[in-house]
């Protein structure tokens, strides 16, 4: 076993070109070529399609999880099927589906490449948003909901007041997992059409290949995500961490 | 309680109505018949002590009155207001009627101070100075001023409860209910919750009291309950139903209360 392993490294360091590998990945000229555009137009437009995405996302998803925890029937019935849906479709094609196929079929246009993939990008996210936020509203005592209407809050009044707060403060570590998901799902716009504005970090860097037939851009962009995302997952799970530590 | 200490004709209908009135109560769950026509009256400023085994109904009962569980059939008044009507704005009903659960059911992310003065200024719009000068009152009167600070997390049982019978008063309730609100309680904090209710009941507190303390049934109590299957088997003076009761499941219960 440790031998086999000890040999696969020995062809790994010797079988391969390193000066070729590394011309291809990460040459430093074209390195620092990316620069500033891939800070100051990519990852300025990663950050935009999440911040809108997430916002949009947020509003609808709660939206969605109230009507699930509705009295009312046709509520619950409506965002059961609107989460199994978009769970059960493939982001791409959503995305695909809001770009191109609505509008064609509504004859509406939804205005700019920021319209359309932020749009997409919150109906998306918003499913998953809604269960998050759904299994933080059950996670807060039933007592709660009832000490509060004892007091004469109506519903709405309670929910506001009493159980939301409670239940963002449980609902703040998957709600962070799901921004990292959503920042990696803004490479999905890519695919749309985009001007040279609105490109975002995976674009960026696919068009930097396609011009330099060298994948030096892709790797500088897959560096920035990693410098976006890790952190954000490290904060997830200290603040999970620290809510199951507090409770 | 004594509406013939005034003579005839002077006396204000709102004076004379029971505080609290139930009529032909019934309340399902699915299949099980949990209350089997109950008819109950409480008067302004009496003590009604509910004793029951577990599973009898008393928590269904106490939910009923304020409709925390939607009576199956049947009508309860508060006051001259009938509460079951189907016109009649709960919410309005609820903030007059104080009730404290065995699980405090503080609202951990406010402050003591905060879990008294937020349905005063969502429900009763009071402004923020009257609203804490009302909550700062009733703290004192259960003796815990000086944990206006506090998250519920820090406190004991006992203070935790306390607050939460300030929260119940510092909306001006016309009643109110406790649903054993001594249960969760160590033994050692029983005795202060106890304290507050006793005095709650001598400032003339109209009180609907589910309790398995039978000590303080016969101290407290005008007027005991005893609840099995989902009927009232026997009521009266605790001197009497507690002492001697007529019922066979009464005096099986309260020897078997006694026994514990
Ligand atoms: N929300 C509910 N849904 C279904 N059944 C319920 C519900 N609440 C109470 N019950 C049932 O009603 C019956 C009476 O319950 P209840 O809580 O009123 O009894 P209790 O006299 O308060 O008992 P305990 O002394 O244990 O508190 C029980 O059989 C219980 O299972
Ligand atoms: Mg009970």
């Amino acid at each position: 076993m440790y031998a086999a392993t000890a040999a696969v490294a020995l062809i790994v360091v010797f079988g391969i070109d390193w000066a070729r590998l590394q011309d291809k990945m990460l040459r430093p000229d074209l390195v620092a070529d990316q620069f500033p555009e891939i800070v100051t137009q990519a990852a300025k437009n990663t950050l935009i399609f999440t911040a809108f995405g997430f916002s949009g996302g947020l509003a609808l998803g709660l939206v969605v999880a109230l009507m699930r925890l509705s009295p009312s029937r046709p509520y619950r019935w409506f965002a059961a099927v609107y989460t199994d849906v978009l769970r059960g479709l493939p982001a791409l094609l959503v995305l695909i589906f809001i770009a191109f196929g609505l509008p064609i079929a509504l004859d509406v246009r939804i205005p700019g490449t920021y319209g359309r993939g932020s749009l997409a990008l919150a109906i998306v996210s918003s499913a998953y948003i809604a269960e998050v936020i759904r299994a933080g509203i059950e996670a807060v005592p039933r007592g709660q909901m009832e000490a509060a209407r004892s007091l004469g809050m109506s519903y709405p009044q309670a929910m506001r007041r009493i159980i939301l707060p409670q239940a963002f403060r449980i609902i703040i570590p998957p709600m962070t997992n799901e921004l990292v998901l959503l920042l990696k799902d803004t490479a999905l716009i890519s695919v749309i059409g985009v001007t040279p504005a609105t490109k975002e970090l995976t674009r960026f860097g696919r068009d930097g290949v396609n011009e330099n037939a060298n994948a030096t851009p892709l790797v500088v962009a897959g560096l920035l995500y990693l410098v976006l995302t890790i952190p954000m997952t490290r904060l997830a799970g200290y603040l999970e961490r620290r809510a199951k530590v507090s409770r | 309680m004594s509406a013939n200490a005034t003579p005839e004709g002077t006396t204000a209908e709102g004076d004379t109505l029971p505080a609290v009135r139930l009529r032909g109560l019934h309340k399902a769950f699915g299949q099980n018949e949990v209350l089997r026509g109950i008819d109950l009256d409480i008067a302004r400023g009496e003590v009604v002590c509910i004793l029951g085994p577990s599973g009898s109904g008393k928590s269904t009962l106490l939910r009923c009155v304020n409709l925390l569980e939607t009576p199956t059939a049947g009508q309860v008044f508060i006051g001259d207001t009938e509460v079951t009507a189907p016109d009649t704005d709960i919410d309005w009903i609820r903030a007059r009627i104080g009730m404290v659960f065995q699980q405090f059911n503080l609202f951990p992310h406010l402050t003591v101070e905060e879990n008294l003065t937020i349905a005063q200024r969502v429900v009763l719009g009071r402004g923020g100075a009257e609203a804490t000068d009302t909550a700062l009152a009733m703290l004192r009167r259960v003796g815990l001023e000086e944990k206006r600070g506090e998250y519920p997390a820090r406190l004991s049982g006992g203070q935790q409860q306390r607050v939460a019978i300030a929260r119940a008063l510092s909306m001006g309730p016309e009643a109110m209910l406790f649903d054993e609100a001594t249960s969760a309680l160590d033994p050692e904090l029983v005795g202060e919750v106890l304290d507050v209710m006793r005095e709650l009941a001598e400032e003339g507190m109209t009180m609907l009291v589910v309790t398995h303390e039978i000590g303080f049934a016969r101290e407290v109590a005008d007027r005991v309950v005893f609840m099995d299957g989902g009927v009232i088997v026997e009521q009266g003076p605790p001197s009497e139903v507690l002492v001697a009761p007529r019922e066979e499941r009464t005096q099986r219960f309260l020897q078997r209360v006694l026994d514990r």
